[in-house]
C-alpha cells in the first residue's frame, strides 16, 4: 500500500506539519523518516512518539475502565470500607475484581493460554485463533463504516449518515438475496454490488442535495437516518413489503444459501470472507484516496475548499462524489452483516455501526490503514467484551467506555503528556483530520 | 477561517430559490386537492377545543372535510404563484410560508377527522403535547446554541441529556426531593460540558471528536451503571419520582392559551424564561455582544481585551447546565424512571434544530417546535386510526426538514469561528 501517506502517523509523525509541531527539533532526514537506533527509540519513549503516544492512552483508558469496574463492584466497595484495618483485603479485592474482567476481555479477543495447552493435549488448534477470529468478525461491520466516514473526513465533509446508508445497503442486498434466484458465487457478488448501490443511492441524496442548494451535511445525514430508520420498520411492518411470510414479528426472509459470504474460519461469528471484502475496500480506499486524481481532488477539497475552486476543481462534484463513495463503503459494512451471519434483517440489524464508524474514523485519523487498525482495536474489544460479561458479569458497556476514552485521548497529546512528564511538543492528534468545524 | 471570510465559499444554488420555494407551495397546494381532499370521507371534521371535562367548555368545530382541503389547496397554489410573479419581502416570504404550512397541516387534520368514528380530534391536547415534546429539544438546541455562538461545537449534546437525565433520576430517588434531582441532572450537564471546554479550549482536540467521544462514554457510562446500579437496587436508585403539574393562576383559566401553555409542570415555565433570557441576552446585552464577538472574530474580540478562553469556557459550561435541564426533564419532568438510553438521539435532533434555526434562539425554537408537533401529530394520528402506516407518519418531520433545509432555507451560515480552537499569539 502507499507507503508515503500511509506510515507517515505510525512511523514519523514529528515530521508532520501540524499546528502545534513548532517546538520540535527537525528530525534527522528531510523526509520526517527517523532510522529506529536504540538512541531513537529511548527519545521517541522520552519525548512521546506517536506510537508511545497511542499506548499510553490506552494504557490511560484501561486504568480508567478499572476504575469503573471497581467502583461498581459490591464485593471490593464492601472490602474498601473494612480499608482501615484490613488494607490487604481491600487491595487483593481490587486487583482480583480489575485482573479477573481484563483477563476475561483479552482471552476473549486475542487468545486464550487455555487452548494451547489444551491443542498439546489432543485439542484442536483451530481453537487457539477462534478468539481472533470474534475479533476479526467484529471488526468487520465497524472497518467498512469507519472508511465511510473517514472518506467524508478527507473531502471536508462529516458523515453522521452512515447508519442510513447502512439500512439502504442492506435492504438491496436482503431483497437481492431472497427474490432472485442466482447461481452459487454469482448471487454472492449480485448482492454485494447491490448492497453497494442501495448505499451509494443513500449517500448520493445528501451529496446532491449539499451540492445543489448548499444545505448543510450534518442536518441532512442526521434526518436521513431517521428517515430509513422508519423506512426499515415501515419495509418489514407488511407482508407485501418484505416482512418474512408467516411472520408477525418485523423481520425479514432468510436470504438464498447461494447468496450468503462463505466462512473462512468457521461459522458467525468468526470471521469470513466479509473481514476480505473490508480489507479489499481499505485498499481500494487507500488507493484512491492517496493515488488517483479523484484522491487528490478530494484532499484538496478536504484541505481548502476555496483554493481548490480557484484551482478549478468542481468542488460540488467532489461533494456529490464522496459521498456516493461513503454510501457505497457504509452498504458493503451492511453487507457483511445480511450476508454474513445466519440471521435474517430486523429493524435493529444497524445496531451502532453508522455511529461507532465515526470512532473508527477519528482514532483512524481518517487514513485507509488507521481505519484498519482502530477497526480492529474496537473489534478485539467487543469480542472481548462479550466474553468478559458472560465470565465475569461486567457488563461490556465498559468497552464502550474505555474505546471513547481511547480515541479522546489519542486526540489529546498535551494531555498524555502532562499525565506522564514527557519533554517534546509533537505528536499529532487526528485534529489534523477534520479541525474545520462546520464550514466546510 | 480568515479565507472563508474573504472569499466565502458558496454553493452556487443552481435553482433559484423563488421558484423552488413557489414550486413546493404549489406542490403542497396540490396535495391538499388531490390527496386529502379527494380521499376524505364524507361527513364533517370535528375538533374539539378544550379537554373532555374542562370547565368552560368551548363548542367544538365542525367542517365538511374534503370542501375544507379543497379550499385551502387553492389558498396555497394562489400564494405560490403569487410567490412566483412578485418579489416579496422578507416578511411576505416568511408570512406565505407559514400560511402554506398551516394550510397543509389543516387539510390533513381535516382528511385524517372527517367522518371519523373515534370522536373529535383533541386540538388542546396535540398543542399541549407538542409543548411539552419539544421542551428537551429546545433546551438542547439553546444549549448548542450558547457554545457555538462563542465559537466551541457542541455535539455532546446528547450525551448532556443523557447524563442529565440519569443523574436527575438518581438524585431525586435518592434523595426524594425531586429540585435536588433537577439541579443534580442540570450540574451533570455542565460537568460534561467542563470536559468538553477543557479539552476543546485547553488541550485543543477537535471539538467534533471531543463530542462526539463525549456521547459514546455517556452512553457507556450510563448504560452500565444502569445495568450495574439502578436495576439491582431500583427502589433506592430509580424509584421513579416525578415533578406535579403547575397552573399559572389567572392566565391558566383562559380557554385553549390557558391548557396549552400554562398548565404544565416547571420545566415548561423555565423552558420560556431561558428563551426569553438567551434571545435577549445574546442580542440585546453587552455579555451577548461580547460572546459572538468571541464566536466570530476571537483575535479581534482578544485585542479589545475579551478574554476570549474565559469566554468561551463560561459558555460551553451554561450551556451544559441548560442541556442538563433538558435531561432532567427527560426523567423528573416526564416518566420518572431512568431508562437505557432514554435521550434516544433528541440531542442529535437538538443540534439539528440549532442548524435550521440559523444558530438563533427563537429560529432553533421554531425548529424544535417542528419536531415535537410532528411527534404528537403521529400520536394523535394514530389515535384516530389514519389508514397510514405509522412509520411513514414518523418519517414525515424527517423528510419535511429535509425539503425545508434543502428548498427553504439552504446555505446556513455558522459563527465563523465555530469550531476553531483559540491560541493566544
Amino acid at each position: 500500500m502507499s507507503e508515503q501517506h500511509e506510515a507517515e502517523p505510525y512511523v514519523a509523525t514529528e515530521g508532520a506539519a501540524t499546528v502545534q509541531d513548532t517546538g520540535t527539533p527537525a528530525p534527522d532526514q528531510p523526509d520526517g523518516r527517523q532510522p529506529l537506533t536504540g538512541n531513537a527509540i529511548i527519545r521517541a519513549v522520552t519525548e512521546g512518539h506517536s506510537v508511545v503516544l497511542t499506548i499510553l492512552a490506552v494504557f490511560v483508558a484501561l486504568l480508567v475502565g478499572a476504575v469503573l469496574i471497581v467502583a461498581s463492584d459490591p464485593v471490593v466497595l464492601r472490602a474498601w470500607k473494612s480499608f482501615g484495618y484490613a488494607p490487604g483485603t481491600a487491595l487483593s479485592a481490587t486487583w482480583t475484581s480489575v485482573s479477573a474482567a481484563y483477563s476475561a476481555l483479552f482471552e476473549g479477543a486475542i487468545f486464550s493460554p487455555a487452548t494451547i495447552s489444551a491443542a498439546f493435549h489432543g485439542g484442536s488448534i483451530a481453537a487457539i485463533f477462534y478468539p481472533l477470529s470474534l475479533t476479526a468478525f467484529e471488526a468487520t461491520p465497524l472497518i467498512l463504516t469507519g472508511l465511510s466516514v473517514a472518506v467524508c473526513f478527507r473531502a471536508g465533509m462529516f458523515n453522521i449518515g452512515a447508519a442510513g446508508q447502512w439500512i439502504g445497503g442492506a435492504l438491496v442486498a436482503t431483497w437481492l438475496g431472497y427474490a432472485v434466484n442466482l447461481p452459487i458465487v454469482l448471487h454472492a457478488v449480485v448482492c454485494i454490488i447491490g448492497a453497494f448501490i442501495g448505499g451509494a443511492i443513500i449517500g448520493w441524496i445528501v451529496g446532491e442535495i449539499k451540492a445543489r442548494t448548499g444545505a448543510h451535511e450534518v442536518i441532512l445525514t442526521i434526518m436521513l437516518n431517521y428517515v430509513m430508520y422508519n423506512f426499515l420498520a415501515f419495509m418489514l411492518s407488511s407482508q407485501s413489503l418484505m416482512q418474512a411470510p408467516g411472520q408477525t414479528n418485523a423481520v425479514a426472509p432468510s436470504i438464498d444459501s447461494n447468496a450468503m459470504l462463505p466462512h473462512v474460519g468457521g461459522p458467525p461469528p468468526q470471521a469470513g470472507v466479509g473481514f476480505l471484502i473490508a480489507l479489499a475496500a481499505a485498499a481500494a480506499t487507500a488507493w484512491l484516496l492517496n493515488r488517483s486524481t479523484t484522491g487528490f481532488e478530494f484532499r484538496t477539497v478536504g484541505a481548502n475548499p476555496s483554493a481548490a475552486r480557484s484551482a478549478g476543481i468542481r468542488v460540488e462534484r467532489v461533494w456529490v462524489l464522496a459521498f456516493l463513495i461513503a454510501g457505497g463503503l457504509a452498504g458493503l459494512s451492511a453487507t457483511t452483516i445480511v450476508q454474513g451471519q445466519t440471521a435474517p434483517l430486523t429493524t435493529t440489524s444497524y445496531g451502532t455501526y453508522g455511529f461507532d464508524g465515526i470512532t473508527v474514523a477519528l482514532l483512524g485519523r481518517a487514513r485507509p490503514v488507521g481505519v484498519v487498525f482502530a477497526g480492529l482495536l474496537f473489534g478485539a474489544m467487543n469480542a472481548g467484551g462479550t466474553v468478559m460479561e458472560a465470565a465475569t458479569g461486567v457488563p461490556s458497556d465498559v468497552t464502550n467506555v474505555i474505546e471513547a476514552l481511547i480515541v479522546l485521548f489519542v486526540a489529546a497529546p498535551p494531555l498524555i503528556r502532562l499525565l506522564f512528564r514527557l519533554r517534546g511538543t509533537g505528536g499529532a492528534g487526528p485534529q489534523a483530520v477534520t479541525s474545520k468545524g462546520w464550514s466546510g | 477561517m480568515t479565507t472563508t471570510l474573504v472569499t466565502p465559499v458558496r454553493a452556487p444554488v443552481t435553482v433559484s430559490r423563488r421558484y423552488l420555494a413557489a414550486g413546493t407551495f404549489i406542490v403542497l397546494g396540490l396535495i391538499d386537492i388531490f390527496v386529502f381532499g379527494l380521499f376524505a370521507h364524507s361527513g364533517d371534521a370535528v375538533f374539539a377545543l378544550s379537554l373532555p371535562g374542562a370547565t368552560p367548555k368551548l363548542p367544538a368545530i365542525h367542517v365538511p372535510g374534503a370542501l375544507t382541503a379543497y379550499v385551502l389547496g387553492a389558498i396555497s397554489i394562489g400564494l405560490g404563484i403569487l410567490r412566483a410573479v412578485v418579489d416579496l419581502p422578507r416578511w411576505g416570504k416568511r408570512l406565505t410560508i407559514a400560511i402554506v404550512l398551516l394550510c397543509f397541516l389543516l387539510s390533513l387534520l381535516a382528511w385524517a377527522d372527517a367522518g371519523s368514528s373515534v370522536g373529535p380530534l383533541q386540538v388542546i391536547d396535540l398543542l399541549q403535547g407538542t409543548l411539552t415534546a419539544s421542551i428537551p429539544l429546545v433546551l438542547g438546541a439553546l444549549a448548542g446554541l450558547m457554545c457555538e455562538r462563542s465559537g466551541v461545537i457542541n455535539i455532546a449534546i446528547e450525551g448532556q441529556l443523557l447524563t442529565g437525565a440519569f443523574t436527575a433520576a438518581a438524585v431525586a430517588s435518592v434523595t426524594g426531593g425531586v429540585w435536588l434531582g433537577l439541579i443534580g441532572g442540570s450540574l451533570t450537564g455542565g460537568l460534561v460540558g467542563l470536559i468538553l471546554a477543557l479539552f476543546a479550549i485547553t488541550f485543543l482536540v477537535d471539538q467534533i471528536i471531543v463530542g462526539v467521544v463525549l456521547d459514546v462514554i455517556a452512553l457507556g457510562l450510563t448504560n452500565y451503571l444502569y445495568d450495574r446500579v439502578m436495576v439491582p437496587y431500583a427502589e433506592t436508585f430509580n424509584a421513579g419520582n416525578t415533578f406535579n403539574t403547575v397552573k399559572v393562576p389567572v392566565l391558566g383559566n383562559i380557554p385553549i392559551i390557558g391548557p396549552v401553555f400554562f398548565d404544565a409542570n416547571v420545566f415548561l415555565y423555565i423552558t420560556y424564561a431561558l428563551i426569553v433570557i438567551i434571545q435577549i441576552g445574546l442580542f440585546s446585552t453587552r455579555w451577548g455582544l461580547r460572546v459572538r464577538a468571541v464566536g466570530e472574530h476571537p483575535v479581534a474580540a482578544d485585542t479589545v481585551g475579551i478574554r476570549v478562553m474565559w469566554t468561551r469556557y463560561r459558555n460551553v459550561i451554561l450551556g451544559g447546565l441548560i442541556a442538563g435541564i433538558g435531561g432532567a426533564y427527560l426523567t423528573v419532568g416526564s416518566v420518572g424512571f431512568f431508562t437505557s438510553n432514554i435521550s434516544s438521539g433528541f440531542g442529535y435532533i437538538a443540534l439539528a434544530a440549532m442548524i435550521f434555526g440559523r444558530w438563533t434562539p427563537l429560529g432553533a425554537v421554531a425548529a424544535a417546535l417542528l419536531f415535537g408537533f410532528s411527534y404528537q401529530l403521529q400520536t394523535e394520528l394514530s389515535v384516530l386510526r389514519v389508514p397510514v402506516s405509522s412509520f411513514i407518519l414518523l418519517m414525515a418531520p424527517y423528510v419535511a426538514t429535509i425539503i425545508a433545509v434543502a428548498g427553504l432555507v439552504g446555505r446556513v451560515r455558522p459563527p465563523a469561528a465555530d469550531g476553531k480552537p483559540y491560541i493566544k499569539a
